[in-house]
């Protein structure tokens, strides 16, 4: 049976000198697309940032369009690959893994069983219910139906996504709706890290502030976040760490 | 965990043969046929595992040699060179080492394929239920209730009505046809399944339901999969890794997601500037 409960934190340090708290370390991150079809032209995407993650913290990222803080969260994420640098994430048995260079494989179990991203955008099959969509991770996990919709319904009702749209599918929502989805569908496994890119961005006042209230919650589990936001008063009140992302 | 799959350095050639004809060949030398003897090079030098539960995407053109490969290893073709090691239950078979009938017991018991064309995996001269009793019966299942049962519940499954499992595989739509083929795959509880181009051909709709009825397996049986497949929309959907392959060899790999935002090869990132 999965374990729903927030994941232990271990807190004896390990080998590395890091403090205890940090579960992410970002050093030296570089990152260029290299575009074959046009001459092999290199786009500078990311240059070398460095910062870390605290179990428990939001560390928030900020700085202009086209800065490449979304190619940061994709990096860790490896979605993209990352050319230089390193990308130490604490697991929870407790090893340092360098994601830049971690296999395939436990890259693929880190994000079935502690790293999450809500990206700018859902993306979900026309015909899958939005209660299916957010219970999705929990499912891949081998979890109980029940138990995993139960769980799903809970975090739809916090994220004032109205019961009526639960059994249709999110593709047809609009921005906000889907979002929060998103959202959702990011926080029901209660990861470790969690990867947010502007997770308000198409948010009204309300909704917005329940949005905020969740992400205080989650942090209240114990689980890290890096979170890309524009907005000045959304980062005093949430963040506990600023990285800003310059143009490379 | 152990692969299930692990497949070394595997190559297949139409025709003689040089000691050039590998280098001669492939996405760097932009053909698959070498200058020197005329050999066709359909595939070298592929290696990769498959751990299970897993599905691998297996993508590029038209002639890649993707094909060529799920077929060797479900032994309808022999490469000329390389291994494939096969580990099941804790025992490993070095697959291209077997005889004739190991092989054959492997393909029956522990291996299913679906074809792109129904025509490859169907016989169309028995019934929908003759062709899942078929594998059955190659696989030492004799009593006729419980063939029948298992077939009715296989195409329950895939959602073939099983008023019309008498009925001969030409009776039905092509969706059917394919749905059918996997009843018949599925029917021995196989722990690897390959699905060459399954979609392909079939219209949306179709499309969407059969490959709802392959994640659907995937979840619920745990069955290891290689999916072959030109379609971006497919390997997306389905696999959680991909290789890409151009003139015969693996250009490209990684996680599918990463293939499809960061294609690090030439040819990936035309082949992904091309998706509609």
């Amino acid at each position: 049976m999965l374990d729903l409960k927030p994941q232990q934190i271990p807190t004896s340090s390990t080998t590395d000198d890091s403090p205890s708290d940090v579960i992410l370390q970002v050093r030296e991150l570089t990152k260029n697309f290299t575009l074959h079809e046009q001459n092999n032209k290199v786009l500078p995407g990311v240059k070398r940032i460095s910062f870390t993650v605290k179990s428990g913290k939001l560390t928030a990222l900020t700085g202009s369009s086209g800065a490449g803080k979304s190619s940061l969260l994709k990096c860790i994420y490896r979605t993209y690959l990352t050319e230089n640098g390193e990308i130490s994430y604490l697991t929870a048995a407790g090893n340092w893994l360098n994601l830049a260079t971690a296999s395939e494989y436990e890259i693929l179990h880190l994000r079935r069983n502690e790293i999450s991203f809500v990206t700018q955008f859902l993306h979900c099959l026309p015909r899958q219910t939005t209660l299916d969509v957010v219970a999705k991770p929990l499912f891949d996990l081998g979890c109980e139906r029940t138990e995993a919709k139960d769980r799903a319904t809970m975090l739809l009702q916090k994220m004032q996504v109205p019961e009526r749209l639960w059994k249709i599918s999110p593709a047809t929502f609009s921005g906000g709706e889907k979002q929060r989805v998103n959202l959702a569908r990011g926080m029901v496994l209660r990861p470790r890290l969690l990867l947010l890119d502007e997770p308000t961005a198409s948010l009204d006042g309300d909704t917005s502030q329940s949005v905020i209230e969740l992400i205080q919650s989650i942090k209240q589990t114990g689980t890290g976040i890096l979170a890309i936001f524009h907005d000045p008063e959304l980062i005093a009140v949430l963040a506990d760490d600023v990285v800003t992302v310059e143009s490379s | 965990m152990q692969p299930i799959l692990k497949v070394r350095e595997l190559t297949k050639i139409y025709g003689k043969g040089c000691p050039s004809c590998l280098d001669n060949t492939g996405a760097k030398a932009n053909t698959n046929i070498c200058p020197d003897c005329g050999t066709v090079v359909a595939m070298q030098r592929v290696s990769f595992d498959l751990y299970p539960g897993e599905i691998l995407g297996i993508m590029g053109e038209s002639g890649s040699g993707k094909s060529t490969l799920v077929k060797c290893l479900y032994f309808d073709q022999s490469p000329t060179d390389g291994e494939a090691i096969f580990s099941d239950k804790g025992e490993s078979e070095n697959m291209f080492q077997l005889n004739a009938a190991q092989q054959r017991w492997l393909k029956n018991h522990r291996f299913g394929m679906v074809y792109q064309n129904p025509h490859a995996g169907l016989n169309f001269r028995v019934s929908a239920g003759g062709n899942i009793a078929e594998r059955l019966l190659m696989s030492d299942i004799l009593n006729y209730k419980q063939i029948r049962d298992c077939a009715r519940n296989l195409l329950t499954r895939t959602e073939v009505l099983p008023e019309r499992m008498d009925e001969l595989p030409s009776n039905f739509s092509g969706g059917m046809q394919q749905r059918v083929q996997i009843a018949r795959a599925l029917a021995t509880d196989p722990p690897l399944l390959f699905l060459d181009e399954v979609t392909t051909g079939l219209d949306l709709s179709v499309q969407a339901k059969i490959l709802d009825l392959i994640m659907e397996i995937q979840q619920q049986l745990q069955v290891a999969m290689i999916v072959v497949t030109h379609d971006l929309g497919v390997i997306r959907l389905l696999a959680s890794r991909t290789l890409v392959m151009k003139y015969g060899q693996v250009v490209e790999t990684g996680l599918t997601d990463q293939v499809l935002e960061d294609p690090q090869h030439a040819y990936t990132q035309q082949l992904v500037a091309s998706a509609l």
